[in-house]
Protein backbone atom coordinates (compact mmCIF):
# COMPACT_ATOMS: atom_id res chain seq x y z
CA UNK A 1 0.00 0.00 0.00
CA UNK A 2 1.12 3.63 -0.98
CA UNK A 3 1.90 6.08 1.73
CA UNK A 4 1.80 9.60 1.39
CA UNK A 5 4.22 11.62 3.47
CA UNK A 6 4.67 15.35 4.29
CA UNK A 7 7.91 16.87 5.23
CA UNK A 8 6.83 20.19 6.94
CA UNK A 9 7.80 22.38 9.66
CA UNK A 10 5.79 25.59 9.69
CA UNK A 11 8.95 28.13 10.14
CA UNK A 12 10.87 28.49 6.94
CA UNK A 13 14.93 27.27 6.76
CA UNK A 14 14.77 24.45 9.24
CA UNK A 15 15.83 21.70 6.27
CA UNK A 16 12.53 20.59 4.98
CA UNK A 17 14.01 20.07 1.04
CA UNK A 18 17.23 18.91 2.65
CA UNK A 19 15.50 16.18 4.86
CA UNK A 20 12.54 15.51 1.48
CA UNK A 21 15.81 14.51 -0.94
CA UNK A 22 17.45 12.57 1.44
CA UNK A 23 14.29 10.68 3.09
CA UNK A 24 13.28 10.03 -0.39
CA UNK A 25 16.62 8.60 -1.66
CA UNK A 26 17.31 6.54 1.84
CA UNK A 27 13.25 5.19 1.03
CA UNK A 28 14.97 4.35 -2.78
CA UNK A 29 17.82 2.80 -1.82
CA UNK A 30 15.67 0.50 0.64
CA UNK A 31 14.27 -0.82 -2.27
CA UNK A 32 10.83 1.22 -2.44
CA UNK A 33 9.73 3.12 -5.90
CA UNK A 34 9.66 6.52 -4.00
CA UNK A 35 8.37 9.60 -5.92
CA UNK A 36 9.38 13.45 -4.49
CA UNK A 37 6.51 15.99 -5.10
CA UNK A 38 7.30 19.83 -4.56
CA UNK A 39 4.67 21.63 -3.27
CA UNK A 40 6.74 25.57 -3.15
CA UNK A 41 4.92 26.74 -6.00
CA UNK A 42 6.60 29.90 -7.39
CA UNK A 43 9.36 29.26 -5.13
CA UNK A 44 10.28 25.51 -6.31
CA UNK A 45 13.81 24.16 -4.46
CA UNK A 46 13.62 20.36 -4.68
CA UNK A 47 14.85 20.16 -7.77
CA UNK A 48 17.54 22.13 -7.54
CA UNK A 49 19.10 19.89 -4.22
CA UNK A 50 18.37 16.69 -6.54
CA UNK A 51 20.38 18.65 -9.17
CA UNK A 52 17.49 18.11 -11.36
CA UNK A 53 17.29 21.57 -12.53
CA UNK A 54 17.84 21.82 -15.54
CA UNK A 55 15.39 18.99 -16.72
CA UNK A 56 12.38 20.38 -15.69
CA UNK A 57 9.69 20.35 -18.43
CA UNK A 58 6.40 20.00 -16.97
CA UNK A 59 4.92 20.53 -13.10
CA UNK A 60 3.00 19.18 -10.29
CA UNK A 61 0.42 22.18 -11.67
CA UNK A 62 0.24 21.35 -15.34
CA UNK A 63 -0.57 17.92 -14.31
CA UNK A 64 -3.36 18.99 -11.64
CA UNK A 65 -5.09 20.77 -14.16
CA UNK A 66 -4.43 18.58 -16.70
CA UNK A 67 -2.25 20.05 -19.21
CA UNK A 68 0.21 17.31 -19.05
CA UNK A 69 0.03 13.52 -18.01
CA UNK A 70 2.14 12.97 -14.63
CA UNK A 71 4.58 10.26 -16.52
CA UNK A 72 5.42 13.54 -18.95
CA UNK A 73 6.21 15.55 -15.85
CA UNK A 74 7.71 13.46 -13.42
CA UNK A 75 11.89 13.20 -13.32
CA UNK A 76 13.62 10.18 -13.28
CA UNK A 77 16.73 10.57 -10.91
CA UNK A 78 19.87 9.62 -12.67
CA UNK A 79 21.66 8.17 -9.63
CA UNK A 80 18.79 5.90 -8.19
CA UNK A 81 16.06 4.42 -11.00
CA UNK A 82 13.69 3.96 -8.65
CA UNK A 83 13.35 7.24 -7.75
CA UNK A 84 11.43 10.23 -9.01
CA UNK A 85 11.01 14.03 -8.86
CA UNK A 86 7.82 16.08 -9.43
CA UNK A 87 8.81 19.45 -9.42
CA UNK A 88 6.67 22.64 -8.65
CA UNK A 89 6.02 25.51 -10.62
CA UNK A 90 8.25 28.46 -10.85
CA UNK A 91 6.08 30.94 -12.49
CA UNK A 92 2.11 30.28 -11.66
CA UNK A 93 0.13 32.19 -9.23
CA UNK A 94 0.24 29.43 -5.82
CA UNK A 95 -3.31 29.47 -6.39
CA UNK A 96 -3.64 27.83 -9.49
CA UNK A 97 -3.19 24.48 -7.03
CA UNK A 98 -6.62 23.05 -6.07
CA UNK A 99 -7.41 20.71 -3.81
CA UNK A 100 -9.25 18.78 -6.18
CA UNK A 101 -6.10 18.79 -8.55
CA UNK A 102 -3.95 17.92 -5.90
CA UNK A 103 -6.15 14.94 -4.85
CA UNK A 104 -6.22 13.47 -8.16
CA UNK A 105 -2.55 13.84 -8.62
CA UNK A 106 -1.58 12.31 -5.57
CA UNK A 107 -4.63 9.44 -6.12
CA UNK A 108 -2.80 8.70 -9.48
CA UNK A 109 0.79 8.05 -7.90
CA UNK A 110 -0.66 6.62 -5.35
CA UNK A 111 -1.35 3.47 -7.67
CA UNK A 112 2.38 3.83 -9.40
CA UNK A 113 4.48 4.35 -5.73
CA UNK A 114 5.19 2.94 -2.63
CA UNK A 115 5.95 6.58 -1.21
CA UNK A 116 4.90 9.96 -2.20
CA UNK A 117 7.06 12.21 0.08
CA UNK A 118 5.48 15.93 0.12
CA UNK A 119 7.67 18.46 0.19
CA UNK A 120 5.96 21.30 2.11
CA UNK A 121 6.38 25.25 1.57
CA UNK A 122 6.48 27.05 4.88
CA UNK A 123 4.34 28.65 6.71
CA UNK A 124 0.30 27.67 7.75
CA UNK A 125 -0.89 28.73 4.37
CA UNK A 126 -2.83 26.89 1.07
CA UNK A 127 0.51 25.49 -0.36
CA UNK A 128 1.22 23.80 3.21
CA UNK A 129 -1.99 22.97 3.80
CA UNK A 130 -2.36 21.18 0.49
CA UNK A 131 1.32 19.42 1.29
CA UNK A 132 -0.13 17.87 4.29
CA UNK A 133 -3.70 17.05 3.17
CA UNK A 134 -3.91 13.17 1.54
CA UNK A 135 -1.07 12.66 4.25
CA UNK A 136 -0.47 9.59 5.93
CA UNK A 137 2.22 10.06 7.70
CA UNK A 138 3.88 13.10 8.85
CA UNK A 139 7.61 14.32 9.45
CA UNK A 140 8.13 17.35 11.57
CA UNK A 141 11.05 18.58 10.99
CA UNK A 142 12.50 21.33 13.98
CA UNK A 143 15.71 22.87 14.87
CA UNK A 144 16.50 23.29 18.68
CA UNK A 145 15.81 27.05 18.68
CA UNK A 146 12.04 28.66 20.45
CA UNK A 147 10.68 29.88 16.88
CA UNK A 148 11.01 26.54 15.18
CA UNK A 149 9.90 24.58 18.16
CA UNK A 150 6.57 26.72 18.35
CA UNK A 151 6.06 26.87 14.47
CA UNK A 152 6.41 22.72 14.92
CA UNK A 153 3.90 22.81 17.81
CA UNK A 154 1.37 24.76 15.60
CA UNK A 155 1.69 22.60 12.47
CA UNK A 156 1.04 19.46 14.79
CA UNK A 157 -2.35 21.33 15.29
CA UNK A 158 -3.06 21.56 11.84
CA UNK A 159 -2.08 18.22 11.19
CA UNK A 160 -4.47 16.95 13.79
CA UNK A 161 -7.33 19.11 12.30
CA UNK A 162 -6.90 19.91 8.31
CA UNK A 163 -5.82 16.54 6.93
CA UNK A 164 -8.46 14.53 5.62
CA UNK A 165 -7.48 11.59 7.59
CA UNK A 166 -8.11 13.95 10.94
CA UNK A 167 -11.38 14.83 9.12
CA UNK A 168 -12.10 11.24 8.74
CA UNK A 169 -11.53 10.56 12.48
CA UNK A 170 -8.29 8.07 11.23
CA UNK A 171 -5.05 9.02 13.30
CA UNK A 172 -2.34 10.72 10.97
CA UNK A 173 0.86 9.17 11.93
CA UNK A 174 3.46 12.17 13.27
CA UNK A 175 7.43 12.07 13.75
CA UNK A 176 9.88 14.85 14.95
CA UNK A 177 13.10 15.20 13.32
CA UNK A 178 15.64 17.27 14.97
CA UNK A 179 17.83 18.93 12.35
CA UNK A 180 21.01 21.21 12.86
CA UNK A 181 21.69 19.59 15.99
CA UNK A 182 25.08 20.38 18.11
CA UNK A 183 25.34 17.83 21.12
CA UNK A 184 28.13 19.93 22.27
CA UNK A 185 26.17 23.04 22.51
CA UNK A 186 23.39 21.27 23.79
CA UNK A 187 25.65 19.61 26.53
CA UNK A 188 26.60 22.35 27.78
CA UNK A 189 23.43 24.42 27.73
CA UNK A 190 23.46 26.79 25.30
CA UNK A 191 21.05 24.85 22.83
CA UNK A 192 17.34 23.06 23.77
CA UNK A 193 18.29 19.33 24.04
CA UNK A 194 16.53 16.40 22.60
CA UNK A 195 14.56 15.89 25.47
CA UNK A 196 13.18 19.76 25.86
CA UNK A 197 11.88 19.29 22.47
CA UNK A 198 10.45 15.95 22.75
CA UNK A 199 8.96 17.08 26.46
CA UNK A 200 7.04 20.14 24.36
CA UNK A 201 6.01 18.86 21.65
CA UNK A 202 5.26 15.10 22.67
CA UNK A 203 5.42 13.30 19.44
CA UNK A 204 8.22 9.98 19.02
CA UNK A 205 11.69 11.06 17.22
CA UNK A 206 12.61 9.59 13.96
CA UNK A 207 15.48 10.77 14.07
CA UNK A 208 18.38 13.34 14.90
CA UNK A 209 20.26 14.94 12.13
CA UNK A 210 23.52 16.92 13.39
CA UNK A 211 24.76 20.41 12.03
CA UNK A 212 27.00 19.67 9.52
CA UNK A 213 29.03 20.82 6.72
CA UNK A 214 28.11 17.78 4.48
CA UNK A 215 24.80 19.09 4.01
CA UNK A 216 25.94 22.26 2.14
CA UNK A 217 28.48 20.48 0.28
CA UNK A 218 25.67 18.23 -0.88
CA UNK A 219 23.32 21.21 -1.72
CA UNK A 220 26.08 22.48 -3.75
CA UNK A 221 26.48 19.78 -6.11
CA UNK A 222 22.73 18.98 -6.03
CA UNK A 223 23.05 15.97 -4.43
CA UNK A 224 20.71 14.33 -1.88
CA UNK A 225 23.20 14.45 1.56
CA UNK A 226 22.55 10.59 1.40
CA UNK A 227 24.09 10.28 -1.74
CA UNK A 228 26.87 12.26 -1.68
CA UNK A 229 28.25 10.92 1.49
CA UNK A 230 27.34 8.03 2.49
CA UNK A 231 29.46 7.92 5.53
CA UNK A 232 28.56 10.81 6.63
CA UNK A 233 26.79 11.75 10.05
CA UNK A 234 23.63 13.57 8.74
CA UNK A 235 23.70 10.67 5.48
CA UNK A 236 23.69 8.13 8.35
CA UNK A 237 20.88 9.72 10.75
CA UNK A 238 18.68 9.54 7.03
CA UNK A 239 19.46 6.35 6.48
CA UNK A 240 18.18 4.77 9.73
CA UNK A 241 15.23 7.74 9.89
CA UNK A 242 13.81 5.91 6.79
CA UNK A 243 14.49 2.14 7.88
CA UNK A 244 12.30 3.61 11.18
CA UNK A 245 9.62 4.86 8.54
CA UNK A 246 9.42 1.64 7.23
CA UNK A 247 8.76 0.33 10.59
CA UNK A 248 12.42 -1.06 11.79
CA UNK A 249 12.97 -0.95 15.21
CA UNK A 250 16.91 0.67 14.92
CA UNK A 251 17.22 2.92 17.99
CA UNK A 252 17.70 6.71 18.06
CA UNK A 253 21.41 7.94 18.75
CA UNK A 254 22.29 11.22 19.45
CA UNK A 255 24.87 12.42 17.28
CA UNK A 256 28.36 12.75 19.43
CA UNK A 257 29.53 16.88 18.88
CA UNK A 258 31.84 17.40 15.61
CA UNK A 259 35.33 16.93 16.96
CA UNK A 260 37.25 19.83 16.11
CA UNK A 261 41.33 19.26 15.50
CA UNK A 262 43.67 21.59 18.18
CA UNK A 263 43.83 24.07 15.28
CA UNK A 264 39.64 24.82 14.70
CA UNK A 265 39.51 24.52 18.69
CA UNK A 266 42.05 27.57 18.49
CA UNK A 267 40.44 29.17 15.81
CA UNK A 268 36.94 29.03 16.96
CA UNK A 269 33.67 28.59 14.37
CA UNK A 270 33.67 28.64 11.11
CA UNK A 271 30.45 29.21 9.26
CA UNK A 272 28.88 25.81 8.03
CA UNK B 1 31.37 36.30 29.92
CA UNK B 2 35.19 34.89 28.89
CA UNK B 3 36.07 34.38 32.12
CA UNK B 4 32.95 32.73 32.28
CA UNK B 5 34.32 30.32 29.32
CA UNK B 6 37.56 29.71 31.03
CA UNK B 7 36.19 28.34 34.09
CA UNK B 8 33.52 26.37 32.17
CA UNK B 9 30.53 27.48 33.70
CA UNK B 10 28.91 29.89 30.95
CA UNK B 11 25.31 30.69 32.60
CA UNK B 12 22.84 28.78 30.48
CA UNK B 13 20.71 29.48 27.92
CA UNK B 14 18.51 26.31 27.00
CA UNK B 15 16.71 26.29 30.34
CA UNK B 16 15.17 29.48 29.92
CA UNK B 17 14.29 28.51 26.42
CA UNK B 18 12.49 25.45 27.52
CA UNK B 19 10.49 27.43 30.21
CA UNK B 20 9.24 30.34 27.74
CA UNK B 21 8.16 27.77 25.34
CA UNK B 22 6.32 25.90 28.11
CA UNK B 23 4.59 28.70 29.12
CA UNK B 24 3.51 30.02 25.60
CA UNK B 25 2.25 26.97 23.98
CA UNK B 26 0.18 26.02 27.16
CA UNK B 27 -1.75 29.26 26.17
CA UNK B 28 -1.28 29.17 22.93
CA UNK B 29 -2.72 25.37 22.64
CA UNK B 30 -5.70 26.39 24.27
CA UNK B 31 -6.47 29.68 22.27
CA UNK B 32 -5.42 29.44 18.66
CA UNK B 33 -5.71 26.24 17.09
CA UNK B 34 -9.54 25.43 18.67
CA UNK B 35 -11.05 28.41 18.54
CA UNK B 36 -13.00 28.43 15.73
CA UNK B 37 -14.86 24.90 17.33
CA UNK B 38 -14.93 26.92 20.79
CA UNK B 39 -16.89 29.73 19.11
CA UNK B 40 -19.24 26.85 17.88
CA UNK B 41 -19.66 25.08 20.85
CA UNK B 42 -20.13 28.37 23.19
CA UNK B 43 -23.25 29.52 21.22
CA UNK B 44 -24.65 26.34 21.28
CA UNK B 45 -24.17 25.11 25.01
CA UNK B 46 -25.62 28.82 25.49
CA UNK B 47 -28.39 28.41 22.98
CA UNK B 48 -29.01 24.99 24.77
CA UNK B 49 -29.04 25.97 28.22
CA UNK B 50 -30.53 29.20 28.53
CA UNK B 51 -34.08 27.34 27.49
CA UNK B 52 -34.30 26.05 30.58
CA UNK B 53 -32.20 28.77 32.80
CA UNK B 54 -31.39 32.03 32.79
CA UNK B 55 -27.39 32.44 32.44
CA UNK B 56 -24.75 35.26 32.03
CA UNK B 57 -23.05 34.97 28.21
CA UNK B 58 -20.31 36.19 29.93
CA UNK B 59 -20.32 32.85 32.73
CA UNK B 60 -20.11 30.18 30.28
CA UNK B 61 -16.67 29.21 29.64
CA UNK B 62 -15.34 26.45 27.06
CA UNK B 63 -11.83 25.37 26.82
CA UNK B 64 -10.21 22.06 24.94
CA UNK B 65 -7.16 20.74 26.26
CA UNK B 66 -4.95 19.16 23.72
CA UNK B 67 -3.15 15.68 24.97
CA UNK B 68 -1.56 12.96 22.22
CA UNK B 69 -3.95 10.46 23.55
CA UNK B 70 -6.84 12.03 24.62
CA UNK B 71 -8.27 15.57 24.92
CA UNK B 72 -10.36 17.10 27.47
CA UNK B 73 -13.76 19.39 26.59
CA UNK B 74 -14.21 21.42 29.66
CA UNK B 75 -17.61 23.34 30.20
CA UNK B 76 -17.70 25.78 33.09
CA UNK B 77 -20.73 27.41 33.68
CA UNK B 78 -21.47 30.13 36.14
CA UNK B 79 -25.37 30.34 37.66
CA UNK B 80 -26.85 32.77 40.31
CA UNK B 81 -28.58 31.40 43.12
CA UNK B 82 -31.94 32.95 41.92
CA UNK B 83 -31.65 31.85 38.04
CA UNK B 84 -31.22 28.39 39.39
CA UNK B 85 -34.02 28.43 41.95
CA UNK B 86 -36.41 29.51 39.21
CA UNK B 87 -35.18 27.01 36.42
CA UNK B 88 -35.82 24.05 39.21
CA UNK B 89 -39.29 25.59 40.23
CA UNK B 90 -40.32 26.39 36.58
CA UNK B 91 -39.27 22.54 36.17
CA UNK B 92 -41.26 21.14 38.85
CA UNK B 93 -44.61 23.24 37.57
CA UNK B 94 -44.13 21.70 34.26
CA UNK B 95 -44.22 18.41 35.78
CA UNK B 96 -46.77 18.75 37.74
Amino acid sequence: MAKVLVVTSGKGGVGKTTTTAALGAALAQLGHKVAVVDFDVGLRNLDLVMGAERRVVFDLINVAQGEAKLHQALIRDKRLPNLYLLPASQTRDKDALTEEGVERVIGEMRDRFDWIVCDSPAGIERGATLAMRFADVAVVVANPEVSSVRDSDRIIGLLDAKTARAERGDRIEKHLLLTRYDAGRAGRGEMLNVDDVLEILSIPLIGIVPESEDVLKASNVGSPVILHNATSAPARAYAEAAQRLCGEDVPVSVPPAEKKGFIGRLFGRRAA
Amino acid sequence: MNLFKIFGRAPSSAPVARERLQILLAHERKSACNSELITVLHREVLQAITKHIDIDPDKVEVTIHRREAMSVLEIDIEIEAQSMNNAIAAQADKAA
